[in-house]
């Protein structure tokens, strides 16, 4: 598949107020690839700078250094017409679909938006037309939604409006950062399948996310990010099924599930990993070590540590390969 | 019995009218049991949790009795409950770790609140040094101000300061929510220890992830639209759920194996109904695939089988 | 649950704000909210009572002129106490008192008017601008409104005076508009950053809406509260400022108005001659128009801010 968007060296750099003078590294040389049609899950935590990216993409905010590449060209040089026509191929819904509303107006005011600038001859019938197979596209009833102010809206539906705007462009890519993470579990999936069906039929989703379990159903490939870094990444059954990264590893054996229980995971984790599981910055169990339970040993790993400016202005850990399609940051031995 | 709550109601003043978000509500914790209740938006499970230790302004107790250790909570009457909180009932709200006091040392806040509650500092000042150590944090914490802590510290001192006092009973309102994954599983195990160790005698643990609930709870109630669903021992809740309700919600939940090729997932559809205008009789059935006749009258909450509950016409029969 | 205001965190407190009494926060006018407003605003006692003691003023600008029976420039007797043919008597020079009065009330709106509106464009337009693009243009800004912080006013009225044959009407508002503007672009700044960086705001960029367009249909309506409430706010304190123009003689150098009326008064002795009605009515009216204005305007404050309502 070819690439639609490259992120290439991307590093975004904040300076704090400290008189430290420090520098808040969100991201650090962060480069992977989108190809067309495809689900990649940009999976990290809090502060690991995924939604940074996010905003990077979709030039919500400007990146310290490094390129993006959309079809070839940097879009880092957009400005006017140009971003407008990225606009119309690449397109972001976010985590609240509450705020993404201005509360003065009628919800699907969101379309209007996008009149004036992409459709301003289009005659009033072709577009209601429009407006109305985009929202059968996402499984809503116009008559349920249009005309209507958003707070009289369900977060799914103020969701699948959002959606619906984006479907309107002539999207290639959508960006899509933590978009059911408000939303109650059970309709959480459906917009989940919403996003796999628009897949489908040929678009490419950025999708960003804390939720391991949502990452692993919906994409193709996965990109690990922890604190502003790529850890690992590669084919998601593959990443998920062998991972080798600590951090990975441990993010796994952390997941809650419902049939399993945090010891079971834990007791797989270490025979996999050849029996020594290692926090990334934990105390060190040498092999022969007097056995810790992984509670105490996740408990010694606190407080954490911010990075000073010199860390973070360091390059960070390569990458090697580790598996087919599979990468890995390196890690110390 | 630790805890007995029996045809609890609770109604909520909105602008749109009163509504009641807990509508006879009952059911019994142990000692020693960490009970989770689970629900989504508009289920009532914080307002619920809060009403057993306070009722803010807008909340007005309509009906039915609270017991702790046998003896009456009287939770109808704030200033009642003011020697109960903190010592035989406590509560952890949403949204504790960002309200701790930015301009006090943790140290401070903690000696000033239990000096609001009649607690000599020294005797327990003691313990919550000891307390510290456990639960993973350096001495130095207590000298820190609460912005200069990560969120999982936070929570972890809010966890310790609610469970200073060794309460009987230890409510948890979302306690795991805004959380990262590890920290998510280390707050986690330390409800189970706190119960272990007897900081608190039982725990009822508010959130809408089950799979938390299916690691750290032993008995898990569902509450749906003001109403108990379903209440039973994890395991059982899990394998073997008998309201429709639960059933399709564990159902829409994706696990970390499960991809979209292979297993297709589904969601509930439709909404919640609004607490304002509630329907008649079952407020899942307009939800539920199962529904019939009968369940035009309201279901009543009752043991099916050994400490399993259910309100449900379809399971009851 | 459906009450939902989007609510915005408190502005912090204007700097330099001419009056006390300045808002206190913003709020958006949600629609479903709006006849919510129109019930409170017509149970709030300060509102009504500043609105209804506010229009007898309005009205005795609009209409005292056609029903006063004497013109500004009718000479009677000098000093005379009020009576019926002169309902507040005359001046040191025979003019009618009320003739004055009115005539001199419809120009205190009219400079209040002016420089109020000045006073919104200008201070709107600069906070707006220095709050949505930030970075060097906001530190530009920021250094120009400190800049005109320092410059005192009453200075810069005198050199200016000295410099301009005769003053008017139009030179005197548009001077106090021009001065009073830089509280009213710091408010509009700080609530400028916190609404620009709402998803709303994203999502307007993300489809290709230009700034103007955004500040315009999607920040100012959000804020459209706390507009109106500057508003109001800057009308009270450009009358009051005009009026101590003029009673300091640096007003327009013809017509009349409330304040040349008291300069006169001091200038004439009337104090100490016991002509009372000369200076007392418009200090009275002035103080009452004023007064009236800042207490509904707290009044309108109450009902865009469910927070500051006593129930």
């Amino acid at each position: 598949m070819t690439s639609l968007l490259r992120i290439d060296q991307v590093s975004k750099l904040y300076r704090t107020s400290n008189f430290g003078g420090g520098v808040v590294p969100a991201l650090r040389r962060v480069s992977f690839d989108i190809p067309g049609g495809e689900v990649v899950t940009l999976i990290g935590e809090s502060g690991s700078g995924k939604t940074t990216l996010g905003r990077i993409v979709l030039r919500l905010t400007a990146a310290s250094s490094g390129q993006v590449i959309f079809s070839g060209q940097d879009i880092s040089a957009f400005a006017g017409p140009r971003l407008r026509e990225y606009y119309r191929q690449v397109q972001g819904v976010f985590q609240d679909p509450f705020s993404s509303y201005n509360p003065v107006y009628r919800a699907d005011r969101v379309f209007e938006l996008v009149r004036t600038s992409y459709f301003p001859h289009l005659p009033g019938p072709q577009w209601r037309d429009k407006i109305e197979a985009a929202l059968r596209a996402v499984a809503l009833n116009p008559a349920d939604v249009l005309g209507r102010y958003p707070h009289q809206l369900s977060g799914g539906q103020q969701q699948r409006l959002l959606i619906a705007r984006a479907l309107l462009l002539d999207v290639k890519l959508l960006v899509a950062d933590e978009i059911t993470s408000m939303l109650d579990a059970s309709t959480r999936v459906d917009i989940l399948n919403l996003l796999i069906s628009l897949k489908r039929a040929g678009l490419a989703i950025l999708f960003i996310t804390h939720d391991l379990s949502l990452g692993h159903y919906v994409s193709d490939r996965t990109v690990i990010l922890r604190r502003g870094v790529i850890v690992e990444m590669g084919d998601t059954v593959e990443v998920f099924g062998h991972p080798r990264h600590p951090y990975t590893r441990n993010l796994l054996t952390a997941v809650p599930e419902l049939h399993k229980k945090w010891r079971r995971l834990d007791a797989e984790a270490t025979a996999d990993a050849g029996g020594a599981a290692r926090g990334p910055d934990g105390p060190d169990r040498a092999a022969g070590g007097p056995p810790t339970s992984p509670a105490v040993a996740r408990r010694g790993r606190w407080p954490a540590r911010t990075p000073r400016a010199a860390e973070a202005l360091e390059p960070p850990p390569p990458l090697v390969p580790a598996g087919p399609g599979h990468l890995v940051a390196e890690t110390d031995p | 019995m630790s805890v007995r709550v029996d045809h609890l109601s609770i109604a909520y003043r909105t602008r749109s009218g009163d509504v009641c978000p807990v509508d006879q509500v009952s059911f019994s914790v142990a000692d020693g049991e960490i009970m989770g209740l689970a629900g989504e938006s508009g289920s009532g499970k914080s307002t619920l949790g809060t009403s057993l230790v306070y009722l803010d302004m807008r909340m007005k107790h309509l009906g039915g009795s609270v017991e702790l250790d046998g003896r009456h909570l009287p939770i109808d009457d704030n200033r009642a409950m003011r020697p109960y909180r903190m010592k035989q009932v406590s509560l952890i709200p949403q949204y504790a770790m960002s309200a701790l006091n930015p301009t006090r040392r943790i140290r401070r806040l903690i000696a000033d609140l239990l000096r609001s509650h009649g607690v000599r500092d020294r005797e327990v000042m003691t313990e919550l040094n000891r307390r510290i150590a456990l639960v993973g944090l350096d001495q130095d914490v207590l000298d820190r101000y609460s912005f200069e802590l990560s969120g999982g510290m936070r929570q972890r001192v809010t966890l310790l300061i609610s469970t200073l006092l060794n309460p009987s009973l230890l409510i948890a309102d979302e306690v795991t929510s805004a959380l990262d994954v590890s920290t998510q599983r280390a707050v986690g195990e330390l409800l189970i220890e706190f119960r272990d160790r007897g900081f608190s005698k039982s725990l009822i643990v508010i959130t809408h992830d089950l799979a938390i609930l299916a690691q750290v709870a032993d008995t898990i109630t569902v509450m749906y639209a003001g109403r108990l669903a379903e209440k039973a021992s994890t395991g059982t809740l899990i394998e073997a759920p008998l309201h429709p309700y639960t059933q399709l919600l564990l159902a829409s939940l994706p696990e970390v194996g499960a991809r979209h090729d292979q297993v297709t997932l589904t969601g509930i559809p439709g909404r919640p109904p609004s607490l304002a205008n509630p329907p008649d009789g079952c407020r899942f059935r307009d939800r539920c695939p199962f529904a019939f006749d009968r369940c035009t009258t309201v279901p009543p909450f009752e043991e099916v089988a050994p400490g399993h509950f259910v309100a449900c016409w379809k399971a009851a029969a | 649950m459906s009450d939902v205001t989007a609510a915005s965190p408190q502005a912090p407190g204007p700097v330099a704000a001419p009056l006390p009494g300045a808002p206190v926060a913003a709020a958006p006018l949600v629609p479903g909210q709006r006849s919510d407003l129109l019930h409170y605003a017509l149970r709030n006692r300060k509102l009504v009572a500043g609105l209804s003691f506010e229009a007898l003023f309005v009205l005795a600008a609009v209409f005292g002129p056609f029903i006063s029976p004497h013109n500004t420039t009718d000479y009677f007797l000098p000093h005379l106490a009020p009576s019926a043919q002169h309902w507040m008597g005359t001046d040191y020079f025979g003019h009618d008192v009320f003739a004055q009065l009115v005539n001199g009330l419809r120009e205190s709106y009219l400079v209040g008017a002016l420089g109020a509106l000045c006073a919104a464009l200008t201070g709107m337009a600069l906070g707006f601008t220095a709050g949505y693009r930030g970075g060097l243009l906001d530190e530009v800004l920021q250094l120009i409104t400190n800049i005109m912080v320092m410059i005192p006013s009453l200075v810069l009225l005198v050199v200016i005076g000295a410099y301009l044959k005769t003053r008017g009407v139009l030179f005197e508002g548009v001077f106090i508009g021009l001065t009073t503007w830089p509280w009213v672009a710091r408010a509009v700044r700080a609530q400028t950053f916190t609404l620009r960086s709402r998803e709303f705001v994203d999502l307007a960029r993300l489809s290709g809406r230009r700034a103007y367009s955004i500040v315009v249909r999607d920040i100012a309506p959000n804020m459209a509260s706390y507009l109106f409430l500057v508003v109001v706010l800057l009308f009270g304190s450009s009358m009051l400022l005009a009026a101590s123009y003029d009673f300091l003689g640096l007003g327009p150098t013809s017509g009349i108005s409330l304040g040349t009326m008291m300069n006169q008064a001091t200038l004439w002795s009337a104090l100490q001659l016991h002509v009372w009605w000369w200076f007392v009515p418009p200090g009275l009216v002035l103080t009452g128009m004023v007064a009236a204005l800042l207490v509904a305007n707290v009044g309108l404050d109450e009902v865009f801010n469910p927070k500051l309502r006593q129930q």
